[in-house]
């Protein structure tokens, strides 16, 4: 297979664009379409400080990579879930990354926050273990950033990340999460900063390649509690459905952003509010975050 | 030839001689779901792997809280 640029051997197909790239042009087409990215939603400013959330996965250390190379001014930030074993590891992934590349990491741990790792907050709250470490990961995300002065959150989800979220939301039709699902989310509160995903337009091969190509040392092995989730389950169906139709993912999130997410805007306005117990942007008077930490400190 | 899955880490043994396409085929791996990896090389679907090579089949999907 020959690169559709350059006519050298190629290493990767991309079948949904019809094309296949030697390694340099492959690199070339991802930074554009981070490029791409961040014009069509006016995600960065060239000079602004970002967050960037880093999990040692390979969609997160490339998302860093690729704006490092792009030149902004980036600290990351590491949350430590402390999933047993996958946790030291993807840690040790995120430190060695920072120090190779001179760049600051901020290490927040989720057992200090929220009074328990993933592992018991999954125990006590006896809910399946991505919604207790979802919910701490974007209050974390949002209060790190603010405690800092920094006014934007970037975060590595991508086309794959982006289709399935919005299939678990069509299959029951949240309304809400349809309305909230963009690629870059504007603050609406003084205290919620921007959340950007810059990789949107990017499917989880391509994020793969990339971190392979550039040499990242991300871990491979997955969460051990993603086995069986729900999101996991959406991406084999959509992967099926893009082997049939190359280019099927690509049209599912697109066409929903260009065509059909404005329907499910709000037409009022939620009412947001501080929460009381942590200062935190709420829309009741204690935080989900605030009730989730005092239920595992009242069963510990 | 050799091939290493991941998740969990393991090695097996299928026959050379043939295309990534079709050796992804025999182990029901769809083509874009996984890196190619031999050496330190990513190749493509309709390259020949041969008896003595060693490939890597490394998985691209993530999941769990985004």
């Amino acid at each position: 297979m020959k690169c559709r640029k350059c006519g050298g051997t190629a290493v990767l197909e991309l079948r949904r664009h019809n094309a296949a790239f030697c390694a340099p042009d492959f690199l070339d087409f991802f930074r554009n379409q981070v490029r791409e990215a961040v014009r069509k939603y006016r995600m960065l400013d060239k000079d602004e400080h970002v967050l960037v959330a880093v999990s040692g996965g390979k969609d997160s250390l490339a998302l860093w990579d690729v704006l490092l190379d792009e030149g902004y001014r980036t600290t990351g930030l590491y949350l430590d879930l402390g999933i047993f074993d996958y946790s030291v590891e993807s840690r040790r992934k995120c430190e060695a990354f920072a120090a190779g590349r001179g760049v600051p990491l901020i290490v927040a741990s989720v057992a200090e926050e929220v009074g328990g790792p993933v592992p018991v907050i999954k125990e006590v709250t006896r809910r399946p273990p991505c919604s207790g470490c979802g919910l701490s990961k974007r209050y974390l995300m949002n209060r790190v950033a603010l405690d800092r002065g920094i006014g934007v959150v970037a975060t590595g989800h991508n086309l794959d990340d982006e289709a399935a979220t919005l299939f678990g939301s069509i299959a029951h039709w949240q309304t809400d999460a349809l309305a909230r699902q963009s690629p870059a989310l504007p603050s609406t509160h003084a205290k919620l900063v921007r959340r950007v995903k810059p990789l949107y337009r990017l499917s989880e091969l391509e994020t793969s390649a990339y971190a392979f190509l550039r040499r990242i040392d991300y871990i491979v092995e997955e969460c051990p509690f993603a086995k069986g989730a729900t999101s996991i389950a959406h991406k084999e169906i959509l992967n099926r459905m893009e082997d049939a139709s190359p280019g099927a993912k690509h049209n599912f999130l697109f066409g929903f952003l260009e065509k059909a997410r404005a329907a499910f805007e709000r037409t009022e306005a939620v009412e947001l509010r501080e929460c009381a117990r942590c200062g935190q942007v709420t829309t009741g008077t204690i935080c989900a975050f605030c009730k989730l930490a005092d239920q595992v400190k009242r069963t510990l | 030839m050799k091939v290493i899955l991941r998740n969990p880490r393991r090695e097996i043994e299928v026959a050379g001689g043939r295309r990534v396409k079709d050796v992804l085929r025999e182990l029901h791996i769809l083509p874009e779901t996984v890196l190619v990896i031999r050496g330190d090389e990513l190749i493509t679907a309709d390259q020949v792997v041969r008896d003595g090579d060693t490939i890597e089949l490394r998985p691209v999907m993530s999941g769990g809280a985004r």
